[in-house]
């Protein structure tokens, strides 16, 4: 997050409006300023980056990862709760033979705990459209380009379903630690736009 | 007639354009407008539901993704006579 913007006119806009709440009740300078700051350190890409390592180097929550991703979260201190509704996450595992890529067609559904703000392209009209017609050609433009005899699945995430991919660990990292694992994945990887 | 925001399989928005190592905001205010609109939520003045209805009615191609946002929580905000 950066200042660098805050002379634009839609920053006085914002903070206008902002003002115009808070002296109206409607909103307190205090709860926004709280949820800024745990929204800044809570809901990072660096929360999915932790579940694919420990499902990588762990089985048993990894089975547990898929099955019921909510339950099995905690284990790693994280929760798909804090949004505004109870969201379902379902973690869809890569194979060999299968490759799994996350959209929301309607709008921009997803899983906000676990990675953070989405980025711009995740929420475009292009890759929204796009990726449930032709997603080898998507994945093609993100540089990731799939053997013929892969099947892709396509997720489309919606207010009370939201995905998160769960990559294929990189051969050559048995030595790695968790911690080195978790320094493996991509946000991209987690959407399924990338291999890892 | 579909709406706007049901674009699923239709062709012609172009090829996906990706930004290296996005930050999950790009300025302070789009960080500000998200907040505000989980507080205004909480506080009940409008439901998710409906402000997804707002983005989806009131939202331009040529406007960003957070001015969107904001546009709608102001849409909604003048409907219901809060400012």
């Amino acid at each position: 997050m950066s200042d660098d913007h805050d002379d634009s006119p839609i920053a006085a806009r914002v903070r206008e409006l902002e003002a115009i709440l808070e002296e109206k009740g409607l909103l307190d300078a205090a709860e926004l300023d709280r949820a800024l700051e745990a929204f800044a350190h809570k809901a990072s890409p660096a929360n999915g980056f932790r579940v694919v390592a420990r499902a990588w180097v762990d089985d048993d929550f990894k089975a547990k990862l898929l099955e019921n991703a909510n339950e099995a979260l905690p284990a790693v201190g994280l929760s798909m709760g804090g949004g505004l509704q109870v969201q379902r996450l379902h973690v869809v595992e890569n194979t060999e033979n299968v490759h799994n890529v996350v959209v929301c067609t309607l709008c921009s559904c997803y899983p906000i705990a676990l990675l953070g703000p989405s980025p711009t392209w995740y929420k475009s009209t292009a890759y929204r459209s796009k990726v449930v017609s032709h997603p080898r050609e998507v994945l093609e433009q993100f540089g990731l380009e799939l053997p013929a005899g892969t099947e892709i699945r396509v997720w489309d995430a919606n207010a009370e379903s939201r995905y998160m991919v769960l990559p294929r660990r990189p051969e050559g990292t048995e030595h790695l630690s968790e911690d080195e694992l978790a320094r493996r994945v991509t946000r991209n990887g987690l959407i399924g736009t990338a291999a890892v | 007639m579909p709406r706007i925001n049901d674009v699923g399989g239709v062709d012609g928005f172009g090829p996906v354009e990706q930004e290296l190592d996005e930050p999950g905001f790009h300025a302070d205010w789009e960080a500000h407008v998200f907040a505000m609109n989980r507080a205004l939520i909480g506080r009940g003045l409008y439901n998710l539901d409906e402000f997804r209805d707002a983005v989806e009615r009131t939202m331009s191609h040529e406007s960003s993704y957070y001015e969107n946002w904001f546009r709608a929580i102001q849409t909604l905000l003048r409907e219901k006579g809060h400012v």
